[in-house]
């Protein structure tokens, strides 16, 4: 390359630029939500009906969207982690108050709902629920018919007791690798509270968790929805939503694998997804217009009709397609609902008791 | 050493062509240039990050943007920077010693990646070998076969080990249908899985500088050693694998060092009882959230890397030294 022709390529690289900046005039949202979690003419309604272009990307663990937000000038407008890694951001100062004036629909939100994520949030005044569910039993209807010789699941104790899981050993059980869902669960079957940071109440759930250790094949966040789609195993304890997901994968696959899910009735963890604006969002009106939209009724039935999980809002609840409003396990009936806890974050000492806990359990060292 | 060498070269030949002084100086300048890109790159894509994460690691976690303290910024001008200088402190790497944790992840970690490395060693050099004794005109294609692993993502490749292995999978099903097996074997997650996984993803890291030495072989050497009377085998472990030993220890540096800290393939392939110093770092990172712990962890493991192998190199340079 001659020099002219560096300087050339220079020079048009700096103009590149600049008018890059004059372009950030147009009005944009830069969007970072989960993966596979929208309707994505959902963002092309949008843009049409506001001219504001949606720059849309997606991770799939809170822990990466975490140390986005944490390292501190993500470029992000619109964030949606979940409760606890929310309440903890909070804290740290990653959010900014959200200016209730610029959105209306608000009053759209469901009370149940709200009276749970302000205590992620108190007063709710850094974030607008996106979805919502709970961490139950996923499990393949005929495998689990042949070991046990029933196919209805309605308790913990399928995965507590160890002589039950035990028959499920040789089809397969997966657990989330995740503490702060297992440990709670444990407490919660134990009859203890399943926000106790006490020692000795993590150590009972330690002991009830090495009891049936045996009989788990995989820790995995992620892994089971394949695993449970493919029919590998026979009983995964993960998200609903993404149970759910295996299920219409296996459905779609036409191998007669039946995915089934329950929620447990002792009670079951509920987590939300909150949308959230960093402190250091470049686009705020535009980010707020974008909160107000997805709070409109029938767009986010839409989301939820899509995604097939529950939503905070309550006056979507007309948009939703029946089998979903009336199905228990995405949105269950008044009774279970009043059994469903929350977990609060822990703070870092009780985190690294909890974190070391899970290691001795999930490597037995 | 050498850069001075060839900065000399370089000048020299430019005094015997009796060019001006300046050009000289120009040619001077340019050699420096060359010689300081890869130093330079070393600073900012090694030194520095290194110095980041070390001084990460003496700091303490916090619930804060960025989550540690102190975060070492001159908002309260130098003498605050100071200040903050002596808030740093060696706790984090008290706290490793204090914990078997972290001492089993390591030398777990460790033994994996030897082990690994071996077997991609007896699996690599057959292929490195043949490649290198076949006629030249297929050589391309062959290297071509080695390197077309790495079109497809790696992690798409570890996944279809899954699809292999897995109870119900392809190798079961072969085996069951021929015969030779009557039950599944468990393979899926357990450590003969991530052996296998290791092997597979690593292979072309060995294959590669074996082929280079073994290519560049005088095979004279072997039909002399034919004609004197010594049989294969030996003639193998006299001649072919001391020439081949500086492809044997480069391609097992590229193998061992990944193979330490691997994530990825443990986390797929092996069992949730496989405990490597990548999942603790991610543990101690992403579940406790606290940096200064993992910054610490990565120091360590970075030191317990680099140390042997520049000790190592440094006993090589006085072995040869010696030769002369």
């Amino acid at each position: 390359m001659t020099r002219k022709a560096l300087w050339l390529s220079a020079t048009s690289a700096f103009l590149a630029l600049f008018t890059l900046g004059a372009h950030a005039e147009d009005r944009v949202v830069n969007v970072f939500n989960w993966s596979d979690y929208i309707d994505s003419s959902i963002i092309d309604d949008f843009t049409k009906e506001t001219g504001i272009k949606v720059v849309y990307d997606t991770f799939d663990s809170n822990e990466i969207l975490e140390t986005k937000l944490l390292a501190g000038g993500s470029g992000y407008d619109v964030v949606v982690p979940s409760g606890n890694f929310l309440a903890r951001q909070i804290q740290a100062g990653v959010f900014q108050k959200l200016d209730k004036s610029k959105l209306p629909n608000i009053s759209n939100m469901w009370d149940t709902v709200l009276e749970r994520t302000a205590k992620y949030d108190p007063g709710n005044e850094y974030s607008i629920n996106y979805m919502w569910g709970t961490v139950g039993i996923g499990y393949n209807i005929k495998k689990v018919e042949a070991a046990l010789g029933t196919e209805k699941i309605d308790s913990w104790d399928v995965f507590f007791n160890p002589e039950t899981l035990a028959k499920l050993k040789d089809c397969g059980v997966y657990v989330l690798d995740s503490p702060a869902d297992i440990i709670p669960a444990a407490l919660k079957y134990l009859g203890l509270d399943p926000n106790s940071t006490s020692p000795d109440d993590i150590a009972k759930a330690e002991e009830a968790l090495l009891k049936i250790r045996p009989y788990i094949r995989k820790f995995h966040s992620s892994e089971y929805i394949n695993a449970l789609a493919n029919g590998d195993i026979c009983l995964a304890v993960g998200w609903s939503g993404d149970v759910f997901q295996a299920r219409n994968r296996a459905d779609e696959a036409k191998q007669g694998v039946e995915i089934g899910y329950s929620v447990p009735k002792e009670g079951a963890q509920m987590w939300f997804d909150q949308m959230a604006i960093p402190a250091d969002a470049p686009h705020v009106a535009e980010a707020l217009e974008f909160l107000d939209y997805m709070m409109k009724p029938e767009v986010i039935a839409k989301s939820s009709n899509y995604v097939l999980y529950a939503n905070g809002n309550k006056a979507s609840q007309q948009f939703i397609d029946k089998a979903i409003l009336d199905d228990p396990s995405i949105y269950p009936d008044a009774a279970t609902v009043q059994k469903l806890y929350t977990v609060l974050p822990y703070n870092p000492k009780t985190q690294r008791i909890i974190t070391r806990t899970w290691t001795k359990i999930v490597t037995g060292q | 050493m050498s850069n001075a060498a060839v900065t000399t070269a370089t000048s020299s030949r430019a005094t015997d062509a009796g060019k001006s002084a300046l050009a000289r100086l120009g040619a001077a300048f340019v050699g420096r240039l060359v010689i300081i890109i890869p130093y330079l790159w070393l600073l900012f894509f090694f030194l520095i990050p290194f110095v980041i994460v070390f001084k990460i690691s003496l700091s303490q976690t916090a619930i804060a943007m960025p989550p540690y303290t102190p975060a070492l910024d001159f908002r309260d001008g130098i003498s605050g920077f100071f200040a903050q200088l002596r808030q740093l402190s060696v706790d984090n790497y008290t706290w490793l010693t204090q914990d078997a944790l972290y001492f089993n992840a390591y030398v777990t970690s460790l033994i994996i990646a030897a082990i690994s490395t071996v077997l991609t060693l007896l699996v690599g050099y057959p292929i490195a070998y043949g490649m290198a004794r076949a006629p030249a005109t297929i050589r391309p294609t062959l290297l071509m076969l080695v390197i077309l692993p790495f079109w497809t993502s790696f992690l798409i490749r570890v996944y279809a080990w899954i699809g292999i292995l897995k109870p119900e999978g392809l190798l079961n099903q072969m085996l069951l249908a021929t015969g030779i097996i009557s039950q599944p074997l468990i393979i899926l997650n357990t450590y003969t899985a991530i052996f296998i996984g290791i092997v597979y993803s690593y292979l072309p890291f060995m294959v590669l500088p074996l082929y280079s030495s073994l290519e560049k072989m005088d095979y004279s050497l072997i039909e002399a050693a034919k004609d004197l009377g010594c049989p294969p085998t030996s003639a193998f472990w006299k001649i072919t694998f001391p020439l081949s030993l500086p492809g044997v220890i480069a391609g097992c540096l590229l193998v061992f060092i990944p193979a330490v800290g691997e994530f990825v393939i443990p986390d797929l392939l092996g069992g949730s009882q496989t405990l490597m110093i990548g999942k603790t770092l991610w543990n101690e990172f992403f579940a406790n959230r606290d940096w200064p712990v993992s910054s610490a962890v990565a120091v360590i493991l970075l030191l317990l890397l680099t140390v042997p192998i520049m000790l190592f190199q440094q006993a090589q340079a006085r072995a040869q030294e010696q030769d002369k």
